[in-house]
């Protein structure tokens, strides 16, 4: 198995181990020795949440730090088990387990099997397994390949890089926790994101601050206009975002007005 | 806006055991939020245009299990499902066999609380050899099972489910007998199955007449649900039917019983399906399951819109 995936599984086993009883870890072990049955695999896979639970794993900090470009700080004990029995299983027939799995999932298995993309042995040929992700209308599962996940800035081409962002702020999802979201601007999606602002402004809709982020060094004199639109706005994220946008594309922040960070603003635009 | 009939300062909780959300709209879901649903159960059915491939029922189970659960979320409503080849698509044997050989891939998702509705529809040669075959899966997996009774012939097709049931020796409190009437309910009461109740107009039962079952049969073991699906139903028929029973006279006890905890105690032995799902959810279904924008949160009250209680 790839030197990554292999780790990760020793990661989440030990992990594991340090959180489930005598009696959880037992069934675990007993389903980990016997993944060469398909229908076992996925009827284990399934049972997982029954079997273990699903607290939250809430890593302490070793263990986060000793994770290299990924982000558990969000997983639950059953989605580390149900990744783990799938890394374990022979490599060889990895990529029809994980279709079979995406193809029947319920919505905490797709939240699951989408959040460990990078985890998986030759993660650059899921692009397309990513994106067939971010299609789907279940929002959580949307947002499991966009959010605290190292995937999409790794492996997407730009296309794809574009349209999720753009479908993040279409669907009310939030723009922050995408990583990569500066050292991927580019001028095409500049040019998208400013078009879909004059589509919400013309339909007399507000525009999600964090768009301003995307625009980075792509803030050039013909977009000026619509970022003091934003500064002009009466809502107060919107402001200090174009305040930010400014000051990233190195033009003149205003004086006046209230400086914020973009943590700050997603904090307060989270809904609860 | 209407309040509470009773009158208690608790707001109205009611589960519909038995609804093919796929079918309906989101104007639903928001009216049966609105009314008081807290969650629900879609039984795996037939579509009205019969699935000719497996991987068409696969696409069904997963939305099941998937979109529509995720659907429901976004109304403050918890979604639940059963599992199983319904009747009708049991006389397709091709099909039905691929089915038999996907069903074990679905039926230990989390939320799928039964498998089912499985039984007769016309009482043929192969509906009673998949109902028999999926009656052992169940029994493979421990799982509680819900019935479809037919439609015609249904008091002999009745009598003859349970008896097969019992010739497998299935435990008859794990089984939910669908579609009861008044033909019906005595018997299925006897042999200590849990009785539900289709407030379905004009083809099943109407809700005067159920008023009259609770007060006959009292509410030990009987609940009720809409089945509302693609057919001109009503999936505010639990909600009429609570308040019809209270305008009627039926005790409290004995409303919350048919329209709440009866569905939860028979279907809650899969585990699948806790009181706490809606009152207290874990952190991760939060983040997962209550996303975007619920039409219920923060105790508005539950409302009905509708002119008449009568389901005929
Ligand atoms: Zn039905």
């Amino acid at each position: 198995m790839a030197t990554e995936s292999a780790s990760a599984l020793s990661l989440l086993e030990s992990w594991l181990t340090s959180r489930l009883s005598t009696e959880a870890q037992a069934w675990y072990d007993e389903k980990r020795a016997s993944l060469s049955c398909d229908r076992d695999f996925y009827i284990a896979f399934a049972l997982v949440p029954r079997k273990l639970g699903k607290a939250d794993l809430i890593p302490t900090e070793d263990e986060g730090a000793a994770c290299t470009g990924w982000d558990p700080s969000n997983w639950t004990v059953d989605q580390a088990a149900r990744i783990a029995l799938l890394l374990a299983g022979p490599e060889a027939s990895f990529i029809g387990r994980l279709e079979k799995l995406c193809a029947t999932g319920d919505v905490g298995e797709l939240v699951t099997l989408y959040q460990a993309l990078p985890l998986y042995p030759n993660p650059a040929s899921l692009a397309k397994r990513a994106a067939e992700g971010l299609r789907s209308n279940v929002v959580p599962v949307f947002e499991a390949v966009a959010h605290r996940n190292p995937f999409p800035k790794r492996y997407f081409d730009q296309a794809a890089w574009n349209q999720m962002v753009l479908k993040a702020l279409f669907i009310g999802s939030s723009l922050h926790p995408i990583q990569g979201l500066d050292a991927r601007a580019n001028e095409a999606l500049a040019a998208t994101l400013i078009d879909y602002a004059h589509e919400r402004w013309a339909a007399g809709r507000e525009v999600n601050p964090e768009l301003w982020r995307c625009m980075g060094p792509f803030l050039n004199e013909a977009r000026l206009e619509d970022v003091n639109r934003a500064l002009a706005s009466e809502n107060r994220l919107s402001k200090a975002a174009a305040r930010l946008a400014l000051g990233a594309a190195k033009f003149p922040e205003p004086e006046e007005g209230e400086a914020l960070s973009w943590e700050e603003i997603h904090q307060s635009l989270a809904p609860c | 806006m209407s309040e509470d009939p009773s009158n208690s300062n608790d707001p109205i909780k009611l589960i519909d055991p038995h609804v093919h959300m796929s079918a309906r709209t989101t104007d639903d879901y928001e009216r049966m939020a609105a009314s008081g649903v807290v969650a629900l159960i879609e039984p795996a059915f037939w579509l009205g245009q019969p699935r000719t491939t497996v991987g068409a029922y696969m696409d069904y189970l997963s939305s099941l299990v998937g979109f529509e659960r995720f659907r429901a979320s976004q109304f403050g409503i918890r979604h639940y499902c059963t599992v199983g080849l319904n009747s009708k698509e049991a006389n397709n044997e091709e099909l039905a066999e691929a089915v038999m050989e996907i069903l074990p891939l679905y039926l230990q998702k989390e939320g799928v609380v039964a498998l089912g509705e499985i039984g007769y529809d016309d009482q043929t040669e192969l509906e009673d050899r998949y109902l028999r075959k999926q009656i052992e899966l169940a029994k493979e997996f421990d799982m509680v099972i819900m019935i479809h009774t037919p439609h015609r012939d249904k008091k002999h097709g009745t009598s003859r489910t349970m008896d097969v049931l019992e010739e497998h020796g299935v435990d008859p409190a794990k089984v939910a007998i669908d579609h009861n009437n008044e033909e019906t309910v005595q018997e299925v009461l006897d042999r200590g199955y849990w009785a539900a109740f289709t407030l379905y107009p004009n083809t099943k039962m109407g809700n005067e007449r159920m008023v009259e079952i609770v007060r006959e049969y009292g509410s030990e073991k009987i609940f009720i649900d809409s089945a509302a699906d693609w057919g001109v139903s009503d999936p505010l028929a639990v909600s009429k039917t609570f308040r019809l029973m209270h305008e009627r006279g039926i005790t409290k006890a004995d409303i919350e019983q048919v329209c709440y905890h009866n569905a939860l105690a028979c279907y809650g032995q899969s585990g699948q399906i806790k009181e706490e799902d809606w009152l207290n959810p874990l952190p991760v279904d939060q983040r997962n399951l209550f996303h975007g924008n619920s039409v219920l949160r923060g105790g508005q009250t539950p409302r009905i819109d509708e002119d008449s209680l009568i389901i005929e």
